[in-house]
């Protein structure tokens, strides 16, 4: 049983995805998914205990051998992307019943339910596997998914969201297909860690140099590098509210992910960072989408539409750190990815709580709300203060180790306007805070109660896990560091 | 886990988070009894390091126990004290959670004994200063603290890159005093000097404390400079560039002072005078004139408390600010107008005050060395003061010509806390012996000499004479007959006026341009932005959201084959 633990990561929710449709009752259905969802989550902590004791597992899928067959390989890397994945999805879904009451029509939530199994079974499954064309077919999986699931919003306007992501998001998919084809087409091999064997012979072609741009270029535009972002604000404002906090946590660290696995194993850190212009790429477009995506947010008047473009912003950080392609920056990198997925999961199921009571999510309905819905506004808050970077919340762990590691690059002036950057942060979260706890509530407008319990306690989860991680950083930065130190085959 | 493991901001920062819980007639027990918590806490404090915490790899010590850090944290719990008491009145509980909030960091970035640290409780005081700030309310109110705002969080960036650049410098993060050698203390140092309203950032301070509240002000005045004084004091002791720093913001004080009208804004120019004294202290670095800045951050929290309170007294009982407003109160305020004049005499270092202990050991330390321009710069400073605090706040709010007002001394509180802060300064003044044996230094200095005392007397008798002189030309009347003082009446005034005026004039050109520029700047950004579908967030087609995708494609290859 233990030695089949990757691919039972990824079969569980598959297997559950078409069950749901025997259970004929929404509550039922919802506990079941949440059960999967657990046992998935237990699955990966199963698996990263035993990554990070006895190293690497390989599994032969089939019983088929390594470059032939299809192989899932888990190091510490994706176990801990697994983790964060299914650790998000459980706790989300713990409020999905009472979300989508008042968000899906009734006879959509077994669909719902489906539809977001399916997409969770996409994601673990690009982590998961070691095969680059195994990765494709995933990357369909969690994305088709994604398009139906965001189109169920009740907003008319998801649907438009929904098909702009579907453009966009399977050009992205092409693209990284065209870069697999062309790499297959250069090695006759579509296994990870034998494609990193065989590619150096040919690194030097004209043909190697295009499938490396495809592939990045195509994941890029999934993981919304600016200026790639475009259908990431409307996707994840008009979603419902269950699938933003799901995806905003979740997506784009897959994406990321991606970018990792293909620029440092596949391809290699001299090929991708010193052959190729990749770091001043990454640098000038993690720094334009701080700003730009950051300046954007503070004008937003849906305050979903806040937060997405903070996404983008964050992303941009993610990227810099990967851009000093150095030890210490790697781990900057994942430690924020680990992180900004407690972040955003919190503050979009909190504003999901806040769509639960008043049907809007415009900053006008914040107004004066921070004495009639107390929990769920404080939760807003100390979500927002990790945003900037406060002390004590993990959002100061990341900012800390993106400083150090560009500091100790060399990179002064990128510290600084990376710190600066994170003013503008400060802009969008105050005017939020502002709205809520300094303003009267608009006149004619019914006071209304507190969140349900079950959206309370996912969102305080997580909020202490902001504060617990801010404190004790020994499980984030042990995990993030050692995977750093592996991906750059040093032994810890 | 001992008593002094626990630090003693905390109590107040935790103890603030009570005062919205409790019944409102039980608050004045808090807002009293957690500061005399605090000062007992302090007190208490063998020598050594206490409270210890892991962070990530490193270690945070909340608690570095030395004579210099306990004299700044009594003077803050002190200032606490007379605050609340002060501030009994203040109806909002919003300014008073923040306040204790504000004080409980600032004794936090006294104590701590790391760059971490530090660094946590010297972000705490920036919110909760702009809390206190904030709490008042109305348009005015929010512009300022955002500007406030601004200001310091850019500070903490520098500062905070700065420490982190130490940390992998050094490998320590220990807060020990620091080589002005590489980029990274440069940067801590910028950090430190905006906290205390150094050029060229030193607007923020005149800007926002006039627009806190009558108590608010109070407690602005006390803790963010004189923390920054700490800070350079323990970080930075005998860097040259101080003192050319600190001169020029003794001088900047002086003469925006002078020409300031609104009574709490000359108080605010005052402070950075005042601090500029300390910074250039630290800037001579020698034993006598650091013990001189220690006493004189102690002394100055005292008396511009004290002078801040009566003109909060005056804006309290009559809602007026501006000099041209007011005078004549002392006939119905007696005791707030005694209570100011101890405290301009304070700040004036009239012998038997506190000022006269403490500001006398700075140019005392300057003599020492051999810094003679330094020297007279701080003897004719010492006048300047005399003139812009010591005469001119006084005499247009009490004396000059009859306003009509005719206002009471304030509520009880505020009278007590007045007389308890007058009675330090006197008594300090009386006995210095009290804070010379708290001072981090062994002090062989004696204020009381004869040569000392007539010297001073001399000084700020002749500038008092100065004032009464032109004092037509303060008020901006000027009735002028011709004759051989033409020379003392006409023309070194006006020479002074004019020297007065350009500089004036140069620094609001310079100030307006860069702010013009900032200001349209920032409506460019906005009024791009400020609609449904800003130049920003737009909502793109898929075209041409599929046309960026292949413009990155291409920027992509294209870098990759040229190399």
């Amino acid at each position: 049983m233990i030695s089949h633990l990757p691919i039972l990561q990824v079969i569980v929710p598959l297997m559950a995805a078409p069950l749901c449709l025997l259970l004929k009752r929404a509550q039922l259905v919802w506990l079941f998914a949440l059960f999967a969802s657990s046992l998935a989550c237990f699955i990966s902590i199963l698996l990263l205990q035993q990554v990070m004791t006895s190293g690497v597992i390989s599994y032969e899928l089939g019983g088929w051998e390594a470059p032939w067959g299809i192989e899932y390989r888990i190091d510490k890397l994706n176990a801990f992307l697994l983790l964060i994945i299914s650790a998000i999805s459980t706790v989300v879904l713990i409020a999905a019943q009472t979300s989508i009451e008042k968000e899906i029509p009734k006879d959509k939530h077994t669909l719902f339910y489906i539809l977001y199994l399916l997409s969770l079974t996409g994601m673990l499954g690009i982590v998961s596997t070691g095969d680059a064309f195994n990765v494709f077919v995933f990357l369909e999986i969690s994305s088709l998914s994604a398009y139906a699931l965001i189109a169920l919003g009740n907003d008319r306007r998801a649907l438009w969201a929904s098909y702009q992501y579907l453009i966009m998001g399977t050009i992205g998919a092409t693209f990284i297909l065209i870069g697999i084809g062309l790499m297959y087409q250069m090695t006759g091999t579509l296994n990870m860690e034998d494609l990193s064997q065989r590619l150096p012979q040919v690194a030097q072609t004209r043909t190697v140099f295009t499938a490396f741009a495809f592939v990045i270029v195509g994941v890029c535009l999934k993981l919304a590098l600016f200026p790639l972002h475009l259908w990431l604000p409307n996707a994840y404002a008009f979603a419902p509210s269950i699938v933003t906090a799901f995806f905003a946590a979740t997506a784009t660290k897959v994406a990321i992910y991606l970018l990792i696995r293909f620029t440092f194993t596949v391809f290699g850190l001299s090929f991708s960072f010193t052959t190729l212009p990749l770091q001043g790429l990454f640098l000038t477009l993690g720094l334009a989408g701080i700003f730009v995506a950051s300046s954007a947010a503070i004008y937003q008047k849906n305050v979903k539409h806040v937060f997405a473009y903070s996404s983008i912003a964050q992303v941009g950080y993610i990227i810099i750190g990967l851009s000093t392609s150095t030890i210490t920056g790697l781990t900057a990198t994942l430690l924020h990815l680990f992180n900004h997925a407690l972040m955003k999961s919190a503050i979009f199921l909190a504003l999901g709580a806040v769509v639960y009571r008043l049907g809007s999510i415009q900053l006008s309905s914040f107004y004066g709300l921070g004495r009639q819905m107390p929990l769920t506004m404080a939760a807003i808050t100390i979500g927002g203060l990790s945003l900037i970077g406060v002390p004590l919340t993990v959002g100061f762990v990341s900012k800390w180790y993106l400083l150090i590691a560009l500091i100790e690059h060399g990179w002064w002036p990128v510290a600084v306007l990376v710190l600066l950057g994170s003013l503008l942060a400060i802009v969008y979260v105050w005017r939020i805070v502002e709205a809520a706890y300094f303003k009267e509530p608009l006149a004619g407008t019914m006071p209304v109660k507190e969140a349900p319990v079950l959206f309370l306690i996912p969102i305080w989860t997580l909020i202490i896990a902001n504060i617990y991680f801010g404190i004790d950083t020994r499980l984030s930065v042990q995990v993030a560091q050692s995977a750093a130190q592996s991906l750059f085959g040093v032994s810890p | 886990m001992t008593i002094s493991d626990f630090p003693p901001g905390l109590v107040l920062v935790l103890g603030a988070f009570l005062l919205p819980i409790i019944a409102r007639k039980f608050r004045p027990i808090l807002t009293l009894g957690l500061p005399l918590i605090t000062l007992f806490l302090v007190w208490n404090l063998p020598n050594g390091s206490f409270s210890i915490f892991p962070l990530f790899d490193y270690q945070l010590t909340f608690v570095r126990s030395d004579s210099l850090s306990r004299l700044f944290a009594t003077v803050f719990s002190i200032m606490t004290f007379g605050g609340s008491l002060y501030a009994l009145k203040q109806k909002r509980v919003l300014e008073l959670v923040a306040v204790f909030v504000y004080a409980g960091s600032a004794i936090g970035v006294v104590l701590a004994g790391d760059l971490i640290s530090l660094f946590i409780f010297w972000e705490i005081m920036a919110v909760a200063s702009t809390l206190v700030l904030l709490s008042v309310g109305g348009n005015i109110s929010y512009q300022v603290s955002m500007r406030y705002f601004l200001v310091h969080v850019f500070g903490g960036t520098l500062l905070l890159v700065g420490i982190l650049a130490h940390i992998l410098d050094t490998g320590s993060t220990a807060f020990t005093a620091m080589e002005l050698n590489s980029l990274s203390s440069i940067l801590i140092l910028i950090g430190f000097l905006i906290n205390a309203a150094a050029p060229p950032l030193s607007a923020w301070l005149s800007d926002a404390y006039p627009e806190a509240s009558f108590s608010g002000a109070v407690f602005l005045s006390a803790f963010t400079t004189k923390a920054a004084v700490y800070v350079l004091l323990r970080g930075f002791p005998g860097a040259e560039i101080l003192v050319i720093i600190g001169v020029f913001m003794i001088f900047y004080g002086i003469i925006y002072a002078l020409l300031e009208n609104d009574i709490r804004r000359i108080l605010a120019y005052s402070i950075v005078n005042q601090v500029g004294f300390m910074v250039t202290g630290i800037g001579i670095g020698t034993e006598m004139a650091l013990n001189g800045v220690a006493a004189h951050a102690f002394t100055h929290i005292i008396y511009k408390g004290l002078l801040l309170m009566s003109a909060g007294a005056v804006i309290y009982m009559t809602g007026k600010r501006k000099c041209t407003d007011l005078g004549g109160l002392f006939q119905s305020m007696p005791l707030t107008t005694i209570c100011a004049i101890i405290g301009a005499l304070s700040i004036s270092s009239f012998p038997l005050t506190s000022g006269f202990i403490s500001k006398s050991m700075i140019s005392q330390a300057a003599a020492d060395e051999s810094l003679t321009a330094i020297w007279f710069l701080l003897m004719a400073a010492s006048a300047g003061v005399f003139l812009h605090a010591g005469i001119k706040f006084p005499w247009f709010v009490f004396f000059q010509k009859d306003s009509g007002l005719r206002p009471s001394d304030p509520p009880w509180s505020m009278r007590l806390a007045m007389l308890l802060f007058a009675g330090i300064c006197i008594g300090l003044g009386v006995w210095p012996e009290f804070l010379y044996s708290m001072l981090p230094y062994p002090v062989n200095y004696e204020p009381y000499t004869v040569t000392h005392v007539l010297h001073m007397l001399q000084l700020l008798l002749f500038s008092g004479f100065a004032f009464f002189l032109m004092l037509p030309l303060m008020k901006r009347t000027l009735t002028i007959t011709l004759d051989a003082d033409w020379f003392y009446r006409r023309l070194f005034p006006s020479a002074l006026k004019n020297i007065f005026s350009i500089i004036w004039r140069a620094d609001k050109v310079i100030r307006l341009a860069c702010l013009d520029k900032l200001n349209s700047g920032f409506n460019f950004i906005s009024k791009k932005n400020n609609r449904l579908s800003g130049l920003l967030s737009q909502n793109h087609p898929s075209g041409s959201m599929a046309m960026w995708v292949a413009v990155v494609l291409a920027i992509y290859l294209l870098l990759s084959f040229i190399k």
